[in-house]
C-alpha cells in the first residue's frame, strides 16, 4: 500500500508535484535570493556591475536547477549518490594537478561555462555518500571497525585534498558535515572521543603544515588588536561596520564601511557585514530568523521522510547548512577566526550557490517523494 | 525480510531522531550566541563603533584664515595679503609625471635642485596627494601655464593668498612671517593648538608678538575618505575667522624717507610724539627684504644676511646697545641740578683734561674749552665740565635719574627682541661684576661712557621726556581701538586753546593727572635751552645741521660713543676718526626735539662707527625732523578725523 508509487517513472501529474512542494521553504529561499541580489547590488556601490549581475543570473539559473532537482525522483539521487561522490573526488584530484590557480591556491576546474570549485560541491557530496552508506548497512554494523573504515576514508580523502589546495575553511566544513552524518547514523561517542584525542595529538604536526597566512589568521583571532593594519584588520573593520549599523542600520546603499572599501571581501565572506551595517540589528535578526526557518523546514522534511537515506541526508544537510551560516556569522562577528566560509546564497560565488541550491533541491525532492521506498 | 527491514529502520530512525534532537539543542544555543553578539555590537556598543566608523571615514584638513593686516598710522597697509600664483600637480592625474616635469621646466623657472626634491617627495607620498611645484609664480609664468594647460594634464595653477610687504623700510618694526618650524610648535602654545603644516607665522617684530591675534582661527575642510586615504568628497567647510587688523603709530612715508637716508650707513633712527608717545618712525639700517622669507629664503641670501658686517637682521633701534656718549650729559646736568649738587651757575675751567687720583681724563677738545658754564658746556659738549659735575653728583644719583627717564628698561612691550641696556650704579657693579665702584668710572659715566648701554629708542624716549617739560609718557607703536587721548595731550590742547592763561606747574600736574619726572621744572627748561644753543648758536656742536625756518627749528645734543680708547700717541698725533679702522671708529649719536617753539617730536639717530655725532648723525636727523614736521599737519588732522569717526 505505502509503496504503491515506487516507480522511476513519474508517479504524479505536474500539478500534484507542484502542490507537494514545501512552500515555506521555497519562498524562504526565494526571499533570501532576492535579498542577496540587493546585497550584492549594494556591495557593488549601488551598481549593476559584473558581480551583482552575475550573482542575479546565477540565482535565477540555480533556482531553476533547484526545482529540476526537486522534481527528480529521490530514488535517482539515492542510487546516483556514490557516483556523484566518486566524480567529485576525481574532480578534486584533477584540480590538485590541473586546477586553475588563483591567489596562491588551486581550487577551480575550468568547465568553459563556469569555473567550478569541486570542494564546494563536495560539502554536499560527502553528505550524499554517507547517507547512502548508512542507509545500506544495518544498525548493528555501524560500530564495527570494518564498517568504520569506509566513512573515515570517505571523509579524510576530500578533506586532505581540499586542505592541500589550500582551503582550510571548506575542508573543515567538509569534515564537519561528514562527522555529523556519521554521528547521526549512530557511531558511538567513544569512537569520536578517540578520534578527537588523536586529532589533538596530531594538531601540532598539522599546524606545522599550515601556510603562514593560515597561522596568522588563527593568531589574529586570538588577539585581533595585535596587528590592526595586518591580519586583524578584517575582523576590526567588520566589527566596526556591524556595530556602527546600530538598531536600524544606516540604510540601503549607505553603509560607509562597505562603500568606502574599509570592508574586505564584501562580496563574499563579509556580505553579512555589509547587510548588517545597512539594515542594523533588526535586519540582522531577520536574516538569522530566515536562515533558521530554512534549517527548520529542512529538519521538518527530514522528520517526515520515511527512508533512512532521506532522513540522514535532510538532517545532515540541515546541520551542514546551519554550520555554514553559523561559522560565517561567527566569523564576521569576531567570534571565530577568519577561515573563508561563504554565507549560503547571500555570498557571491557560483560553486557555493550551486552546491547549496543542489543540496536544497535534493531536500525538496525528499519532500516531493517522501513516501518513496528505497532499496 | 520486510519485518527485519522495518524494525531496523525504526530503530535507526530512533537513534537518528535522538541524536538530531541533541544537535538541534546545540543549534539553539549557537543562535542565542549570535543573537547576543549582534545585540552587544549593535545596541550596547553602537556609539563606540559609530565613532570608530566616522574616524575611518572622515579626515579634517585645517586651513589658515587670512592673516590680519598691519597698517600704518594713516591706514595704509604695511603688511598685507596678496594673491599669489601657485602650481600644484597631482601625480595620479598625469599620464607621465617625468614628462610633465620636463615640460614644466621649459615653462617656468624651477632649479634642478628643486626638481630633485620634488621627485623625491612624489615617490614618498600617495599618488593622489597633490604636490606644490612652485608656490610663488610670476604673473607671466602663471599666464604661460594657463596658455599651455591643455598639454599639462595633472597640473593645476592655483590662486592663493600670502603675506606681502610693500617695502623694506619697516622690516624690523613689523617683522616677517615664514613657514612654521617644529621649534615654533614646541615653544608657542597657540601654534600647538592651530597645528596647520606649512602655515606662515610671525617670526620677528610685531608679526611675532601679534601672531596669535593675526592668525585668526583656522577653517576646516571635512572630507570623506576611502580605505586607502583617497578623498571621495568634501562633506563640510567651516570658514575660519580672519585675523585681527592692527594699526600702528608709524608713518609709512617717514619710514621710507628715513630708511632711504640711512641706506648707506649702519644705524637706526627713532621719532616719537612727545605728548602721546606715538612712535612715528623706527627704522634700522641696513634693512632686509621681509618678502624673501615668506616662501622660504634662499640659502645664499640667508647666509649673506647672517654674515653681513652690519647685521641687517638686528633691529638696532631696540636691540642695538651702545654707550649713550655725550647725549647723557643732558641727564647728568639735570640730575645734578635736581639733586641740588651744583647750581646752574657752576663754572669749570677746561684745560683739555683733568687729573684724578693719578688718572688723566681727557676732553674731546685737546686744547680745552677754557672757562665754561653749564649752558656752554652742554652746547659745546665739554667733557671736563661734566667730569666735575659727575664727580660731585656720584653714580647712584645719576643712575636714578637715568632710570627715571627710561634708560635701562624696555621702552615697548611689543618686542621680544628688545634689549634693556645697562644703567650702572654701585650696587649693579657689585651684583654683576662683584667689584667695588671706582670714582673714575663715575667720571666716564658722566659723559656716557663706561658701563652705560642704551638703545636708540631709549634715548629717543629720554629726549621726548625732556622736551615735553619733564613728564612721563608711555611710548606705543600700536593704536588701541578706542585711541584714547593721553593726559599730556589734554593738557596740550587746553594750553593751545586758551593762550595767555598761564597755569602753575603744580596746577597742571593736578588738573591733568600728569606724571612729572622733575622736582623743579626750571631745571628741565634749562637743559632744553642749552640744547637749543647747541644747535642754533655758533659754536654749538650741531650748529652746521640747524634748520633756519622757524617752523623747522630744532634743538639737539650730539654724542659719540667710544669703541676703543685713544692711545696717547694717537691723541698726540690728533688722529682723525676717518683715518682709523671702520670697526674702531666711534658710534655717532644725535638726539633732538622739534620744533623749538612748540616742541612736538623727539628724535634719536645712531650711526654705527660714524665717527662724530655732529658730522654723521646730526645731518641725517635734521632731514628726518624736517620731514616729520612737514607731515605734522597731516597727522594731527587725520588723528582728529579718526577720533570723530570712532
Amino acid at each position: 500500500m505505502l509503496y504503491s508509487r515506487n516507480s522511476l517513472h513519474s508517479p504524479f501529474s505536474i500539478r500534484e508535484k507542484l502542490s507537494s512542494l514545501d512552500f515555506t521553504l521555497l519562498f524562504s529561499i526565494l526571499l533570501l535570493g532576492v535579498i542577496s541580489i540587493f546585497a550584492q547590488f549594494s556591495s557593488s556601490g549601488g551598481n549593476f556591475d559584473y558581480f551583482s549581475k552575475s550573482h542575479a543570473i546565477r540565482f535565477g539559473v540555480f533556482f531553476i536547477l533547484f526545482l529540476a532537482v526537486a522534481f527528480t525522483q529521490i530514488r535517482f539521487w539515492h542510487s546516483a549518490s556514490f557516483l556523484i561522490f566518486l566524480i567529485l573526488l576525481l574532480l578534486l584530484l584533477y584540480v590538485k594537478f590541473y586546477g586553475i590557480q588563483s591567489q596562491g591556491s588551486r581550487r577551480w576546474v575550468n568547465l568553459f561555462v563556469i569555473n567550478l570549485q569541486p570542494s564546494e560541491l563536495m560539502k554536499i557530496g560527502i553528505i550524499l555518500f554517507l547517507s547512502n552508506y548508512y542507509h545500506k548497512i544495518s544498525e548493528g554494523d555501524v560500530n564495527k571497525v570494518k564498517y568504520l573504515l569506509y566513512p573515515v576514508i570517505a571523509i579524510l580523502a576530500p578533506f586532505i585534498l581540499v586542505v592541500s589546495q589550500p582551503d582550510l575553511g571548506t575542508a573543515i566544513l567538509i569534515l564537519l558535515s561528514g562527522i555529523v552524518v556519521t554521528w547521526l547514523a549512530g557511531v558511538r561517542w567513544k569512537i569520536f572521543a578517540y578520534l578527537s584525542l588523536a586529532a589533538i595529538v596530531m594538531a601540532p604536526i598539522a599546524i606545522s603544515f599550515l601556510k603562514p597566512y593560515q597561522k596568522s589568521r588563527i593568531l589574529t583571532f586570538l588577539n585581533p588588536d595585535s596587528d590592526p593594519l595586518g591580519a586583524g584588520y578584517q575582523i576590526i573593520q567588520s566589527k566596526i561596520a556591524i556595530g556602527s549599523g546600530g538598531l536600524f542600520g544606516k540604510g540601503f546603499l549607505n553603509g560607509s564601511q562597505a562603500y568606502l572599501n574599509f570592508l574586505p571581501e564584501k562580496h563574499t565572506d563579509f556580505i553579512f557585514t555589509l547587510y548588517s551595517e545597512e539594515f542594523g540589528f533588526l535586519g540582522s535578526v531577520f536574516m538569522v530568523f530566515l536562515y533558521s526557518l530554512i534549517t527548520y523546514r529542512i529538519i521538518v522534511i527530514g522528520n517526515e521522510t520515511r527512508s533512512i537515506f532521506g532522513k540522514l541526508y535532510c538532517y545532515g544537510f540541515a546541520n551542514a547548512f546551519f554550520i555554514y551560516v553559523a561559522v560565517n556569522m561567527a566569523m564576521v562577528l569576531g567570534l571565530l577566526p577568519i577561515v573563508g566560509a561563504p554565507l549560503p546564497i547571500l555570498s557571491y560565488g557560483g560553486s557555493s550557490m550551486l552546491a547549496i541550491m543542489f543540496g536544497l533541491g535534493i531536500v525538496m525532492s525528499c519532500n516531493v517523494y517522501k513516501n518513496s521506498a528505497l532499496g | 525480510m520486510l519485518s527485519f527491514n522495518s524494525s531496523n529502520i525504526a530503530s535507526k530512525t530512533r537513534t537518528i531522531g535522538r541524536r538530531m534532537f541533541l544537535l538541534n539543542s546545540i543549534k539553539a544555543v549557537v543562535l542565542l550566541g549570535i543573537f547576543g553578539r549582534l545585540a552587544s555590537l549593535q545596541i550596547n556598543e553602537v556609539s563606540k563603533y559609530r565613532s570608530l566608523a566616522d574616524k575611518n571615514r572622515f579626515r579634517e584638513t585645517k586651513f589658515a584664515a587670512p592673516r590680519g593686516i598691519i597698517e600704518d598710522y594713516f591706514g595704509s597697509e604695511v603688511a598685507s595679503n596678496t594673491r599669489i600664483y601657485q602650481l600644484h600637480v597631482t601625480p595620479e592625474n598625469t599620464p607621465n609625471i617625468e614628462n610633465l616635469l620636463i615640460r614644466l621646466k621649459g615653462l617656468i623657472n624651477i632649479s634642478d635642485k628643486k626638481l630633485r626634491i620634488i621627485k623625491k617627495k612624489i615617490k614618498k607620498q600617495k599618488k593622489w596627494e597633490k604636490i606644490i611645484i612652485s608656490d610663488n609664480l610670476s604673473w607671466s609664468e602663471f599666464s604661460r601655464l594657463n596658455l599651455f594647460l591643455h598639454e599639462l594634464e595633472g597640473a593645476s595653477p592655483v590662486v592663493s593668498v600670502a603675506r606681502v610687504y610693500k617695502n623694506n623700510a619697516s622690516a624690523h618694526a613689523i617683522g616677517y612671517v615664514s613657514e612654521i618650524s617644529p621649534k615654533d610648535i614646541r615653544n608657542k602654545k597657540h601654534l600647538k593648538e592651530i597645528n596647520i603644516s606649512g602655515i606662515a607665522i610671525g617670526k620677528t617684530g610685531l608679526e611675532s608678538t601679534l601672531d596669535e591675534e593675526m592668525l585668526g582661527s583656522p577653517g576646516f575642510l571635512r572630507y570623506e575618505v576611502n580605505a586607502y586615504g583617497k578623498k571621495i568628497k568634501q562633506v563640510s567647510v567651516k570658514k575660519g575667522l580672519k585675523g585681527k587688523t592692527f594699526r600702528t603709530t608709524l608713518d609709512n612715508e617717514v619710514q621710507i624717507y628715513a630708511a632711504k637716508l640711512l641706506e648707506n650707513v649702519s644705524g637706526a633712527a627713532c621719532v616719537t610724539d612727545i605728548y602721546n608717545g606715538d612712535i612715528v618712525s623706527m627704522v634700522s639700517s641696513p634693512s632686509f627684504n621681509p618678502n624673501s622669507f615668506i616662501h622660504g629664503i634662499d640659502r645664499n641670501e640667508w647666509n649673506e644676511l647672517l654674515n653681513n658686517r652690519d647685521k641687517p637682521m638686528i633691529n638696532k633701534a631696540i636691540s642695538g646697545l651702545y654707550p649713550p656718549g655725550s647725549t647723557i650729559k643732558t641727564l647728568t646736568a639735570l640730575s645734578a641740578l635736581e639733586n641740588d649738587v651744583v647750581s646752574s651757575k657752576l663754572i669749570v675751567k677746561c684745560n683739555g683734561y683733568v687729573d684724578l687720583h693719578g688718572e688723566r681724563f681727557h676732553c674731546w677738545k685737546k686744547k680745552g674749552h677754557g672757562v665754561v658754564g653749564m649752558r656752554t658746556a652742554l652746547k659745546k659738549s665739554c667733557d671736563v665740565y661734566f667730569y666735575e659735575v659727575a664727580r660731585r653728583l656720584g653714580i647712584d644719583r645719576l643712575s636714578a635719574t637715568a632710570k627715571k627717564f627710561g634708560l635701562g628698561d624696555k621702552v615697548l612691550q611689543n618686542y621680544s627682541e628688545e634689549k634693556k641696556g645697562t644703567v650702572p650704579d654701585t650696587k649693579w657693579k657689585i651684583r654683576e661684576l662683584g667689584k667695588n665702584w671706582y670714582i673714575g668710572e663715575t667720571l666716564h659715566s658722566g659723559i656716557g661712557q663706561g658701563y652705560f648701554l642704551t638703545t636708540p629708542l631709549q634715548l629717543c624716549l629720554m629726549t621726548a621726556q625732556i622736551a615735553n617739560g619733564g613728564f612721563k609718557i608711555e611710548p606705543k607703536i600700536l593704536i588701541d581701538k578706542d585711541n584714547k587721548i593721553s593726559n599730556l595731550e589734554k593738557f596740550l590742547n587746553h594750553r593751545n586753546s586758551t593762550p595767555g592763561n598761564v597755569m602753575s606747574t603744580d596746577d597742571q600736574i593736578f588738573n591733568f593727572g600728569l606724571q612729572p619726572l622733575f622736582r623743579n621744572q626750571e631745571n628741565i627748561n634749562l637743559i632744553k635751552e642749552a640744547m637749543f644753543a647747541a644747535t642754533n648758536e655758533p659754536g654749538g656742536t650741531s650748529y652746521r645741521s640747524r634748520l633756519n625756518k622757524k617752523q623747522f627749528m630744532f634743538a639737539g645734543k650730539t654724542g659719540s660713543s667710544q669703541i676703543k680708547r685713544f692711545t696717547n700717541e694717537q691723541r698726540e698725533a690728533e688722529v682723525k676718526q676717518e683715518n682709523i679702522t671702520y670697526l674702531e671708529r666711534d658710534h655717532a649719536w644725535f638726539v633732538a626735539f622739534a620744533p623749538v617753539s612748540e616742541p612736538r617730536y623727539a628724535i634719536s639717530v645712531l650711526v654705527e662707527h660714524g665717527g662724530s655725532g655732529s658730522k654723521a648723525a646730526a645731518p641725517l636727523a635734521s632731514k628726518i625732523i624736517k620731514k616729520v614736521l612737514e607731515r605734522h599737519e597731516n597727522r594731527s588732522s587725520y588723528s582728529n578725523k579718526f577720533r570723530e569717526n570712532v
